[in-house]
């Protein structure tokens, strides 16, 4: 397995339950050698925040590129050795080049799949935004469920309407 | 060809997708029916072979002659030979069944658009199941999931619309998910390949307890349950089937979740391991468990109170749903039995009920329940598809329901699981009373709804086709062996 160096996870402190400041020295040595793995929690949660709380349907799907966009980082960080060069066959290897570690090519490799994964998802989202948009004339959630309640209660109404006549002309009867 | 089988039953429906649109309209619908008709012949020809093989062996092919772990690898077992057969008979009979469906719902320059993608879907839902390898898995996933949603959004309605992209913001979340799930296994395994995961699993006990694969089952199952609809993760699935056009909501219906359960039994038995089940992470387990025993119970009930045929059946699949992941929860040869059988049962089931309301539409131009009135009187063979589907829905004996249910009841006894028995009882209860309002209302009704005649042929015989299937397989010992071979060889 490819890894940075020092372990993943910040080593728990022998008093764990009252954090020491050796215990906030780990974890400040695991932000600095480990802090793409900060950053793609923190992208992710903002991706999910977005995701969930905004009513802006495009809003919601820019959400969703950040949190795919974190997912690459980690796939890329768990790829990545310090130092190491790009996995490329050499046929003339530069002087100095052997024994030097190439990084794991297969996450990059997957992510491109998921890029165009990512692409295609982004795209038919967008498409029915668009559509979203044309039939309903807003893209906030919110208006479109009302919208949506109010167009159900107004057939229901004409439904039962319908219903009464017929049941009048069938008593005129 | 034999040896070719395994990849030709995916390509065959993947390049038809991309010859369809150059056809002419009627020659695209017959391409689709031809395309998935070879599909089902290979799968039924790969579920025979499958079966000759000795117990614990597989029918293994590489793609493009690189072995598995550097290639990607499909390999067919007794488990997903049954899954696959369900599926491409599924998508061949839809495919009969929705010429006159898709003419009349949508416009017509749409259509050879919409056959397209619908064979692009039933291909990916094949290639989930179909696949040795976690990230080939996740890239067939997310080919059914997008063409999922441009099935749903192509519904009449503008609510077709806001459906198709709940779907979509959900469906990426749970995909998202389960990427994040293969990028923990990668980084704790270093391969992609299912059958070398178990391999190092197998070497390398200890990783059990790693709180790296702990985290990456979590995210699988999270992801899964929210593909599959599992209770609570329900949410974006009613206005999805109520919404869609007839027929993408009988193919959904009756195979689109299934297959995300499958992934979820693949994933727990064949990658991770029975073992890890028990010890690794019980209370995955756990949760499952009353995930499932809660969808069973609050499906029918959400599904009585609704007027609208295909969102009561949507409701109804939510709790379906429960039967499929109870046997994972349960784990043991009964309990397994019960819910592979349920894989090829409830697609029968769901299948003629999602038939039925497509009539509907077809016939009456909406899906309102009280549009069954005199259905009986009109339409007999429809109403007696309702019939028997819903029967074997409620699970009455002789129908393919009730074996599901036998079967997950001795499942849960063995496992200890009693509390399991009176779950399912009220839930066919609860199926009983909105199974029933539909009949009555079917056969007798004093005046008659707005169905003036049955459907044509061409999707009357698809649909008694499913029905009878509802009734074959629960008569004839025809899929009992079939899923009790499945159970074994997972544990």
């Amino acid at each position: 397995m490819p890894d940075a160096g020092g372990p993943l996870l910040p080593p728990a402190g022998p008093a764990a339950a009252v954090p020491g400041p050796a215990a906030f020295a780990d974890v400040l040595g695991w932000l600095a050698t480990h802090y793409n793995y900060a950053i793609y929690i923190l992208l992710m949660m903002i991706g999910l925040y977005a995701v969930l709380a905004k009513g802006n349907l495009v809003k919601k799907v820019i959400g969703l590129n950040l949190l795919q966009t974190a997912v690459f980082l980690f796939y890329l960080s768990i790829g990545k050795i310090d130092g190491a060069t790009a996995p490329v066959v050499w046929t003339d290897r530069p002087p100095g080049a052997e024994g030097v570690p190439y990084e794991n090519p297969v996450p990059h490799v997957l992510m491109l799949t998921a890029i165009v994964v990512g692409v295609s998802v982004t795209a038919v989202a967008l498409a029915l935004v668009v559509r979203i948009r044309e039939a309903y004339g807003t893209v906030d959630e919110g208006e479109i469920l009302a919208s949506d309640e109010a167009q159900e209660e107004a057939e229901s109404a004409r439904a039962e309407a319908q219903e009464a006549a017929a049941d009048a002309a069938g008593a005129r009867e | 060809m034999d040896a070719q089988l395994p990849a030709l039953v995916i390509v065959v429906p993947l390049l038809a997708a991309l010859l369809v649109p150059l056809a002419g309209r009627r020659a695209a619908w017959g391409l689709v029916a031809l395309a998935l008709l070879l599909a089902f012949a290979g799968c039924v020809r790969l579920l025979v072979r499958a079966h000759a093989l000795p117990e614990g062996e597989a029918i293994r092919y590489a793609l493009g002659g690189w072995a598995a772990p550097v290639g990607i690898e499909y390999v067919v077992d007794r488990l997903n030979a049954l899954v696959l057969t369900m599926l491409s008979g599924v998508a061949f009979l839809v495919a009969l069944w929705m010429r006159r469906s898709t003419a009349r719902e949508i416009r017509p320059p749409a259509v050879t658009g919409y056959y397209s993608v619908f064979l692009l879907m039933a291909a990916g839902l094949m290639g989930i199941t179909i696949t040795g390898d976690v990230f080939n898995l996740y890239v067939f996933l997310e080919i059914a999931s997008i063409t999922a949603y441009v099935l749903i959004a192509m519904g009449r309605r503008r609510q077709a619309l806001y459906a198709g992209y709940s779907y979509l913001i959900l469906g990426s979340l749970g995909a998202t998910f389960i990427l994040l799930g293969i990028g923990h296994l990668y980084m704790a395994t270093g391969t992609l390949a299912m059958a070398d995961i178990a391999a190092v699993f197998a070497r390398e006990p200890q990783l059990y307890d790693s709180s790296v694969i702990r985290t990456a089952f979590a995210f699988f199952t999270v992801g899964l349950a929210l593909k599959m609809a599992l209770f609570p993760l329900h949410g974006w699935q009613p206005g999805a089937y109520a919404e869609a056009p007839s027929a993408t909501s009988v193919f959904l219906a009756a195979t689109a979740t299934k297959v995300s359960a499958y992934a979820l039994y693949r994933v727990a038995f064949t990658v991770f391991g029975v073992r890890f089940l028990e010890t690794g992470l019980p209370v995955v387990r756990d949760a499952l468990l009353v995930m499932a025993c809660s969808a069973i119970v609050v499906g029918p009930l959400l599904a009585i109170r609704q007027h609208d045929l295909k969102r009561l059946l949507a409701y109804s699949s939510v709790g379906q749903i429960g039967y499929v992941v109870l046997g994972l929860a349960l784990h043991n040869a009964d309990g397994l039995t019960g819910s592979f059988l349920h894989f090829w049962n409830h697609a029968a089931a769901k299948g003629a009920l999602f038939c039925v309301a497509g009539a509907l539409a077809y016939r009456a131009g909406t899906t309102q329940v009280a549009a069954l009135k005199g259905l009986g009187r009109r339409a007999p063979l429809t109403a007696m598809l309702l019939t028997v589907a819903a029967c074997s829905m409620v699970g009455v004996p002789l129908t393919a329901g009730f074996l599901t249910k036998w079967y997950l009841a001795r499942g849960a006894l063995e496992a200890g699981q009693w509390a399991v028995i009176p779950v399912l009882l009220a839930s066919s209860l609860f199926t009983a009373v909105y199974a029933w309002r539909l009949l009555q209302l079917a056969w007798f009704a004093d005046e008659d709804g707005p169905v003036a005649e049955d459907v044509p042929w061409s999707m009357r015989a698809p649909s008694l086709v499913l029905g009878a299937a509802c009734l074959v397989l629960g008569v004839a010992p025809l899929a009992l062996p079939v899923a009790q071979a499945a159970a074994e060889a997972l544990l």
